[in-house]
């Protein structure tokens, strides 16, 4: 008789605890270096804290009842909670305000490696901070946690989530319908289906080729001169971030044209994390510059979450990797 | 060329894509010649059956892969970028029964359920849901013409390009799900990294 645990769940034995818990602290000391203090909220919040939020994907996949009748949900991530501890315990703080979090959240994927139903993430938000500053801030701290995690060949996908609904804007592309299919179909990955979405249209051959060009625009700083036009301020802003970082960051950015808002809050800029040793992002980031308003604190704000199962595969695939 | 790792499907997609990679400057002399071998380091590809390509590329194993819409339909939640419509392969999924009086639509008219079989078990179902019909979906591995000669399903849902196999089964076309070709996919961070090579390969076969 073995008694199971519920499936996309696992226990952690001493030998890979302590190297989570090596790797943790390292990035632990960047965020506190930083100036961003860590804080915990409940893992159980009330259905209509997450609801707020409006996400597309990566709502909450698992509910309870309390004791009341109230529906309780398991938080599927850190910044919605967050967002909701500023505007109530620091409604009246001056900003910026910086916290970390080392926290776990839930969600229904479907289990294999590196995706877990409840998964540890580790990350920062910045309230109060415009782009392109806060922006800048918040990958800095991100290139230092990766740096002190013991990561060598990681890159930062940097796109933005307002550039593509900006350019079928310009191109005039209103229908509602049509827009929701072509958004999903970048969200899928999908340039086959992009492609036909695109060629109904009915627009001339160069804007039809901008929409498919501009998902597949990936690389360093030189992706970015030869846009203009519709891409001009999407990409102007990217520019004004990327001016910020010291050489040592910006070295490890990629513009990444292509970046969609997988999470329905992300209003700017969007990054990812990469590593060549492993097949799957490793962390996620961007601006919610609306989503402190949905709590009552209207406040620009910035952060990402760092998927600390997936960094711990990318460091060992690296070690592995590596020629002694 | 290397520095790309390509999931090739062995099957029915195998020959036109090792012409294809040929074309694109892939030698692949060693792996025709060679049935037993699966991976050709210095070819950089890896041979597989084709639903198992996402698999290997969604994990990263392979940085491309080259597979049927078919399987991609049915395996759906993976997360690939399917970049090119490669324009062979062409086959169509379809849901067939025996000639004559459609045994499904009298099952489903009777019973209120039809038995319908199937290598393609969630393209059914979605199908079956979005037209509102009820559908018991049996899931078999082989032969799926044999079900309804049986009595083990109504019906069928299942991949046919000259409908050679359905007709000499006594079986007829009711329905077509959808139309499926040769399909190139790519590991999503590969994407990203290894822009160069993949964006290098795109354009020779936008020139091919």
């Amino acid at each position: 008789m073995v008694d199971r645990i519920p499936s996309g769940t696992r226990d952690v034995l001493p030998d890979e605890m302590r190297e989570l818990r090596a790797m943790t602290d390292r990035v632990r000391a960047v965020f506190e270096h930083a100036g961003y203090g860590e804080v915990y909220t409940p893992a159980l919040e009330y259905e209509a804290t997450f609801a707020r939020a409006h996400m597309d994907s990566g709502r909450p996949a698992y509910r309870v009842f309390d004791e009341h009748g109230n529906v309780l949900v398991l938080r599927s991530d850190m910044t919605v909670p967050i967002a909701r501890l500023v505007a109530t315990r620091y409604h009246e703080a001056e900003p910026p305000l910086r916290f970390c979090y080392f926290a776990h959240a839930y969600r229904g994927v479907r289990p294999q490696r590196g995706q877990s139903r409840e998964f540890l993430q580790a990350g920062i938000e910045l309230i109060g901070a415009e782009s392109p500053e806060g922006t800048a801030e918040v990958l800095t701290v991100l290139c230092n946690a990766l740096d002190a995690a013991g990561l060598q060949t990681y890159r930062v996908g940097l796109g933005d989530a307002s550039l593509y609904p900006a350019l079928l804007d310009r191109l005039d592309v209103q229908d509602a319908e049509h827009r929701e299919r072509i958004l999903t179909e970048l969200v899928d990955g999908d340039f086959v289906g992009l492609q036909h979405e695109v060629t109904g249209l009915g627009l001339s051959p160069d804007d039809a080729a901008l929409l498919l060009e501009v998902p597949q625009t990936r690389g360093g700083p030189e992706v970015l001169q030869s846009l203009s036009g519709p891409l001009e301020h999407a990409v102007t802003g990217m520019r004004a971030v990327h001016a910020l970082l010291a050489p040592n960051v910006a070295e490890r950015i990629i513009f990444d044209l292509g970046l969609v808002r997988s999470l329905g809050y992300y209003t700017g800029a969007i990054f990812q994390v990469y590593d060549p040793a492993y097949g799957v992002p490793i962390g996620i980031g961007g601006r919610y510059d609306e989503l402190l308003g949905q709590f009552g604190r209207p406040l620009p704000a910035v952060g990402f979450a760092l998927n600390v199962e997936r960094l711990h595969i990318a460091l060992t695939s690296e070690e592995q990797g590596r020629p002694e | 060329m290397n520095e790309l790792r390509i999931a090739v499907p062995r099957g029915a997609l195998f020959r036109e894509t090792l012409d294809l990679l040929d074309r694109l400057g892939v030698n692949t002399a060693e792996v025709r010649s060679n049935d037993r071998k699966l991976l050709f380091e210095h070819a950089g590809i890896i041979t597989m059956r084709p639903s198992d390509v996402p698999t290997y590329v969604e994990a990263g194993a392979a940085d491309l892969g080259i597979t049927g819409k078919d399987v991609l339909l049915e395996q759906s939640e993976r997360e690939l970028y399917e970049l090119v419509d490669l324009g062979y392969g062409h086959c169509t999924m379809v849901l067939a029964t025996v000639d004559g009086e459609d045994p499904a639509a009298e099952a489903l008219r009777r019973l209120g359920v039809m038995r319908i079989a199937t290598k393609y078990p969630r393209v059914a179902t979605r199908h079956f849901l979005e037209t509102g019909r009820q559908a018991e979906i049996v899931e078999v591995r082989g032969s799926v013409e044999l079900a309804p000669l049986t009595g083990l399903a109504e019906g069928i849902v299942d991949l046919t390009a000259s409908g050679a196999t359905l007709r000499e089964n006594g079986l007829v076309v009711r329905e077509e799900l959808a139309r499926s070709t040769a399909r190139l996919i790519a590991n999503p961070v590969s994407h990203k990294l290894k822009a160069k090579a993949i964006d290098t390969l795109l354009e020779r076969l936008d020139a091919v």
